[in-house]
C-alpha cells in the first residue's frame, strides 16, 4: 500500500541525528517487546510480511509519531487480535480464557529460545526457470496496490539492470495478500540515479533495490 | 462541518473559510489536550496505583502476561531472546567478519560469492542466517545500505539497529540525496567515488566491507576487527583510521 511507511525519496525530514554511544534499548519495555515479537513470531501463527503489513496500516500521523517499539508493541497487539491469538477479555484480565483456539501452537519454551532469533530461510526449491539474466535491462511495474508490496514508491516505472539473481523465495505481496506464500524469482536491479530522481541529480548514485519476478517486465523497445 | 456548509449556502466565502480556520484550530487545541490529559492521567494513575508505570509499558506487560499465562512463550525464553540481542550480538560480530577478510583474500571471495554459508564455514564465528550478503567499498565504489519500508537490518552480524536507520530523516533522503546525509555523520566523499544506495527491499540482508585503513598493513587480525565500526559496516563511516579520525574519501 502507498502509505507513509514508503519514505524513500521524501523530503522535509531534517538531518539524520545519530546519537553516540547509543544502547541496544533506551527503556527495558522496548527489550521486553523486541523478545515478545520474536516470540510470537515463533508460534507461527503470522509471520514477518503480515507484521510487516500491520504497520503499514498504522494511521500515518501516529507511524511519525510513535517511537519504533511503540510501533510494534500497538502491531502485535492488534494483530494478536486480529489473528485470534487472545480475546479481548483475555489482554485486559491477564487471565486465559481456555476455550480460545490456540492449542495447536507449540510454546516457545526456554529449551528453543534460540530459534526465536535464528533468521529463517526465505529460499524455495522449484521447478520453474528465472525469466531474467544478469545484464538484462528490465522495467520496474507501476504498481498501486492497497494490499501488501515491497516495490518502493521511488523504484516504480523505472528502467534498470539486473546486477544479480538471489534465489526462489517467498513473495510477500503473495503471503499477506493470498495467505500463500507463491515463491517468485528474486533479482537486485540497479537503476542509474537520474532514471529514478530525473534531471539534476548527482551522477555517480545508483540505487538498487530486491526485487521479485512480478515486479519486472522487459522494456517494450527489445 | 454542518455549519460551514450552512454558511456556503448563503455564498458566504469568507465565513465559510474562517469556520474551517477555526475548526482546524479548535482540533489542534484537542489534540494538544489529549496529550496533556493523556499525561496528567499517567501522572494521576501513577499516585493511585504506586506505580509509575506508562500507558506503553503497561501494555507491554499485559501482553506478556497474556501470552505467559496462556502458555504460549515462557518468561525465561523471553529473557533468554533480550540477553542475546542487548549482549551476544551486535557490531563486535560483523568487525571479525571484516578483518578477517582484510587478511585473508580466499575468505573474501567466498564472503562476497556467499557471506552466510562462508562464515558459517568458520568454526569461530557465531552462526548467522540465511540471505546474508557482503558488498565492498573500494577507491572508486561507496557502498551504503537502507531499508526504506521498514527497517530490515543484518541483526546477526551487526545487533539490533540503532535509532536513526529506522527513522524517517535516514529511511527518506538517503535514496535520493546520499552524499548529504553522510554529512549528518560527518563523512565526505571524494565528488568522483561512486556511491550505491542499497536498498534491502527482500530477505536479503547487506553488510558493507569497509575499506582497510591505511598504515594497517602488519596489524593482526584481532586489533584490525577494533577499527571496524558499526557505521561503517553500514556505509555511513569508515573504519577507524590509523592517525585518529582523519577520514578518507
Amino acid at each position: 500500500m502507498d502509505s507513509i511507511h514508503d519514505l524513500g525519496g521524501m523530503n522535509g525530514f531534517g538531518p539524520v541525528k545519530p546519537e553516540r554511544d547509543e544502547p541496544v534499548f533506551h527503556e527495558d519495555w522496548e527489550g521486553s517487546v523486541l523478545g515478545l515479537q520474536r516470540s510470537i513470531l515463533y508460534l507461527g501463527l503470522w509471520n514477518i510480511d503480515v507484521f510487516r503489513y500491520a504497520q503499514e496500516r498504522i494511521r500515518p500521523i501516529d507511524y511519525l509519531l510513535w517511537s519504533y517499539y511503540e510501533r510494534w508493541t500497538h502491531t502485535l497487539i492488534a494483530t494478536a487480535l486480529e489473528k485470534g491469538l487472545f480475546s479481548e477479555e483475555e489482554f485486559r484480565s491477564g487471565i486465559s480464557d481456555v476455550g480460545t483456539a490456540t492449542t495447536s501452537l507449540i510454546p516457545l519454551t526456554v529449551r528453543d529460545a534460540s530459534k526465536a532469533y535464528i533468521r529463517g530461510n526465505f529460499e524455495r526449491e522449484g521447478i520453474s526457470e528465472p525469466r531474467f539474466c544478469v545484464g538484462d535491462v528490465v522495467i520496474t511495474k507501476e504498481l498501486h496496490v492497497s494490499g501488501h508490496t515491497r516495490l518502493p514508491r521511488y523504484a516504480r516505472d523505472k528502467l534498470g539492470t539486473i546486477i544479480a539473481l538471489r534465489g526462489r523465495h517467498t513473495f510477500p505481496d503473495a503471503v499477506v495478500n493470498h495467505g500463500e506464500e507463491d515463491p517468485q524469482w528474486l533479482y537486485t536491479v540497479e537503476f542509474e540515479g537520474c532514471e529514478v530522481w530525473g534531471e539534476g541529480v548527482d551522477s555517480t548514485i545508483s540505487n538498487l533495490v530486491d526485487a521479485f519476478e512480478p515486479y519486472l517486465s522487459r522494456p517494450e523497445y527489445e | 462541518m454542518r455549519r460551514s456548509c450552512y454558511l456556503f449556502a448563503y455564498g458566504d466565502l469568507w465565513g465559510c473559510a474562517a469556520v474551517i480556520a477555526v475548526y482546524d484550530v479548535f482540533y489542534l487545541v484537542q489534540l494538544i489536550k489529549v496529550r496533556i490529559m493523556s499525561d496528567s492521567e499517567h501522572h494521576h494513575h501513577s499516585h493511585e496505583e504506586g506505580s509509575t508505570l506508562t500507558d506503553i509499558q503497561k501494555r507491554v506487560k499485559a501482553l506478556e502476561s497474556i501470552l505467559i499465562s496462556k502458555g504460549l512463550v515462557e518468561r525465561a525464553a523471553i529473557d533468554q531472546i533480550i540477553e542475546h540481542f542487548e549482549h551476544k550480538v551486535g557490531p563486535h560480530v560483523g568487525a571479525r567478519v571484516v578483518a578477517r577478510a582484510w587478511v585473508d583474500q580466499d575468505f573474501k571471495q567466498a564472503l562476497l560469492m556467499d557471506a552466510t554459508q562462508a562464515i558459517n564455514h568458520q568454526s569461530d564465528f557465531p552462526e548467522v542466517g540465511q540471505h546474508l550478503i557482503a558488498i565492498e567499498n573500494s577507491d572508486s565504489l561507496h557502498n551504503v545500505v537502507v531499508c526504506t519500508l521498514c527497517s530490515c537490518y543484518p541483526w546477526d552480524v551487526l545487533g539490533l539497529p540503532p535509532v536513526w536507520y529506522k527513522s524517517a530523516p535516514y529511511r527518506s533522503r538517503i535514496v535520493s540525496d546520499p552524499r548529504s546525509v553522510l554529512r549528518d555523520f560527518g563523512v565526505e566523499l571524494s565528488e568522483s567515488k561512486k556511491i550505491r544506495v542499497w536498498d534491502s527491499t527482500a530477505e536479503t540482508r547487506y553488510l558493507v566491507i569497509p575499506q582497510r585503513p591505511v598504515g594497517s598493513e602488519t596489524m593482526p587480525e584481532s586489533e584490525l576487527a577494533k577499527l571496524v565500526t558499526r557505521d561503517s559496516m553500514i556505509g555511513t563511516g569508515f573504519a577507524s583510521s590509523l592517525a585518529g579520525n582523519k577520514d578518507h574519501g
